[in-house]
């Protein structure tokens, strides 16, 4: 028999995290690229300083958000795991067009899916603390001499720019693949009201799709 | 554990408002706001314990000048000792770095070009009386001209063609102008003495090369009385300062030279205690002036005159910026103006390009200019380089620092391969040999070489020279200063140095950008691709 299950999937601060992350994130983004000089919007003081401060505010959260991953054991979400990464792209690839059940069953216990788990590691201990150490060093640039750090300004922030671009790239992806639950918004709503509504058939395994 | 849906907002909200305010916290250091300005100056106090107009010695109806200067020196027993060891005097620069003697002497330009053979003219600039050739007599204390800088009258006026000296008979000057030239009443200016002022030293700086605002770019007359957004320091409803306040003398020695300059000052304020060179931005406003410590980080590499000498030649006369010697000559063009009633043309000197309000070009300066001096080898095959700034992105004590970029065309020797001399100002009335009066290159550049002790090969050309000349007064009201769009932007003032150094928002990796953003769009179109497979397989299902 089929029924819908409420589950609560992501807690008061999850949620928090998340939506905060992804503002200044995409602040950040419009901030930098001007900064980059990819386009005008605020003027470049204001793009800089903005840049900075919501800068300083991400470090601020990813320490809360660290400390949160750790003291909830929450961290073990993103153990990477490569088995069925195969059957998840093969989904992605062609099973979602035969309108096949999403190969991956979320719940309270793992909530992402391999390929998320994978994407989302590699976001947490690669993009972001490149981001965040080229960025608050071309904050104190000027000090590198004093601090005998070798590097040029130019190399950090092209460090910086290929990190802002992989960023972007992710942005991308990881919108429109909220796009792919059960419905167009399931997603998105999930992770604004903590729970998602998956179908669940007593009868047979599967259901719904991850982000 | 019972959880509400709506009490996750109410948790989300106290977030981000504890979030927003670390960010307005962390966000207060970098604040912009009022600039700190340089203490102001005392205000200009009678302090003299002499009254001049007392001095018996002073009422005696002087006929020259340089009976004046005797006067003058009956009490300041060491004035023209202290005068004759500087610069203002000798015309020599003895460069403390190399073997190599410079001044104007001995070095070689593109606007008049050269002083020797050309002395009379040249030389109304000299502070002395009577350097009308090569006799002059450099250990004659009454040829010391006082009065040229210690005027307060506004009367004393040196003849343009007069050797240094003013007239006593009234002169028309130029000749055939109608503008006539009288007598200076020299025993009142003698009475009147005082300290120097704006106008005193600008009755000379402020007309290099011939008249004003020719020459540097950042001084013409308007300096006398400029509005503040003209200069900010020497207007009267700014700072009202004088040269000497930061050109101050030591003995007669006027510190600043354009030889050897101070492109970064490491020490700071100079009170309470000076590095004995006051005449840097540094020396009243500091090493750490914004308030934005961002800005501040920019002063190691930055000279303060980049930001805040946005352009020059703000005041109300044009600055030369191009000379072409070569078409000198055609009496039938005569003089020549444009729409804004500057000279183009002048059959005396050639054709002429003007600039207000002029961008500079920025190059790495470490203070040390390497100077052409007379009879000099120059390879016409390269850009011929008068004068250069030296510096580069790897010296620690150079900084990026504004220049005017002055071009021009003037003769030289292809077979001896050095710049020539003209002889422009005749020697006397008969002396047609000078350009000024024959009109003929040939005589002129055998003379002027002559007189120089330089070879000459008979043959003459014409060839393109640059000079630069360093940016350093008409600083703009702080508000006026550049923003920081100016040069962080694509084609921004400093795209010249785009590749010397990394410029946030002008500089970026030749491939980084066009791969990010090629990789970016493949992104995009296939997110587009797999949505369109999506809507159709929904369709066909």
């Amino acid at each position: 028999m089929k029924h819908v299950r409420r589950v609560y999937l992501y807690s008061r601060f999850e949620r928090f995290w998340h939506w905060t992350q992804a503002l200044l994130i995409l602040g950040l983004g419009v901030t930098g690229f001007e900064v980059h000089g990819t386009y005008t919007l605020l003027g470049f003081q204001r793009a800089y300083m903005w840049h900075v401060r919501l800068g300083w505010a991400l470090v601020a959260l990813i320490i809360f958000a660290a400390f949160w991953h750790f003291t909830t054991g929450q961290w073990k979400q993103y153990i990477p795991t490569f088995e069925r990464v195969g059957v998840m792209l093969r989904y992605y690839t062609q099973g979602m067009f035969r309108n096949e059940p999403h190969p991956y069953k979320k719940s309270e216990i793992s909530k992402l899916n391999p390929l998320q788990r994978l994407t989302y590691l590699g976001f947490k201990i690669l993009i972001a603390p490149i981001f965040v150490t080229t960025g608050l060093l071309m904050v104190y640039a000027d000090r590198w001499a004093e601090w005998g750090i070798p590097w040029s300004l130019r190399s950090v922030a092209t460090v910086h720019i290929i990190a802002a671009f992989l960023m972007l790239m992710f942005f991308i992806v990881h919108i429109y693949m909220t796009t792919t639950g059960r419905t167009i918004f399931a997603n998105i709503k999930a992770m604004l009201v903590g729970y998602e509504e998956i179908p669940w058939d007593t009868a047979e395994e599967g259901g719904q799709a991850g982000v | 554990m019972r959880l509400r849906r709506h009490t996750g907002f109410g948790w989300w909200l106290g977030g981000l408002v504890i979030l927003l305010g670390s960010i307005v916290w962390v966000g207060r250091g970098q604040a912009a706001s009022e600039p700190t300005a340089a203490p102001a100056p005392t205000e200009a106090v009678e302090v003299s314990t002499a009254d001049h107009t007392k001095f018996e010695i002073l009422k005696q109806p002087f006929q020259t000048a340089p009976e004046v200067t005797k006067a003058c020196l009956s009490c300041h027993t060491e004035a023209a000792k202290q005068v004759m060891a500087t610069t203002h005097w000798t015309w020599v620069y003895q460069d403390p770095d190399s073997a190599e003697t410079w001044g104007k002497r001995y070095v070689i330009n593109n606007f008049c070009v050269a002083v020797v053979s050309n002395w009379p003219r040249c030389t109304s600039c000299h502070v002395g009386y009577g350097w009308k050739d090569d006799s002059f007599d450099f250990t004659n204390e009454l040829a010391v001209d006082c009065l040229v800088c210690h005027d307060t009258t506004g009367q004393y006026k040196k003849f343009p063609a007069g050797a240094g000296h003013p007239v006593y008979e009234p002169k028309e000057f130029p000749p055939g102008s109608g503008n006539i030239w009288e007598p200076p009443d020299l025993s009142y200016i003698a009475q009147h003495v005082g300290p120097t002022s704006r106008r005193t030293c600008g009755a000379c700086h402020f007309y290099g090369g011939g008249g004003d605002g020719v020459k540097h770019g950042d001084m013409d007359s308007t300096l006398a009385e400029p509005p503040k957004d003209v200069d900010v320091h020497m207007s009267p409803d700014g700072a009202n300062m004088t040269c000497g306040d930061c050109h101050k003398p030591q003995v007669h020695a006027i510190p600043g030279s354009r030889y050897r300059m101070v492109a970064k000052d490491t020490h700071g304020k100079d009170l309470p205690k000076s590095d004995g060179f006051p005449t840097s931005c540094e020396s009243c406003h500091g090493l750490t002036p914004h308030d934005m410590p961002k800005i501040n980080d920019h002063v190691d590499r930055v000279a303060c005159q980049t930001c805040h000498i946005p352009t020059f030649a703000r005041g109300n006369k044009p600055t030369k910026l191009w000379w072409d010697w070569s078409v000198a000559g055609d009496k039938a063009r005569g003089i020549e103006k444009d729409e804004h009633g500057w000279e183009v043309y002048n059959f005396m000197k050639g054709e002429f390009r003007w600039g207000k309000d002029v961008v500079p070009v920025y190059r790495w300066f470490n203070g040390r200019m390497e100077v052409m001096t007379l009879g000099e080898p120059i390879d016409p095959e390269q850009p011929v380089y008068i004068n250069q700034p030296q510096g580069s992105p790897d010296d620690p004590n150079s900084r990026i620092y504004p220049f005017k970029e002055f071009r021009g065309k003037q003769g030289y020797d292809p077979v001896n391969r050095i710049l020539l001399v003209p002889h422009l100002f005749p020697f006397n009335p008969e002396d047609t040999t000078a350009f000024w009066k024959g009109f003929d290159w040939g005589p002129a550049f055998e003379v002027g070489m002559k007189t120089a002790g330089l070879p000459y090969s008979g043959q003459y050309d014409w060839i393109e020279t640059t000079m630069y000349w360093p940016i350093t007064h008409m600083v703009a009201p702080a508000e006026q200063a550049l923003s920081c769009q100016a040069c962080h932007t694509r084609q921004g003032r400093l795209a010249t140095l785009a590749d010397t150094v990394y410029i946030p928002a002008q500089s970026s990796h030749p491939w980084v950008d066009r791969i990010g953003w090629t990789l970016t769009g493949l992104t995009v179109l296939g997110v587009l691709v797999h949505a369109g497979l999506r809507l159709v397989s929904r369709r066909k299902s």
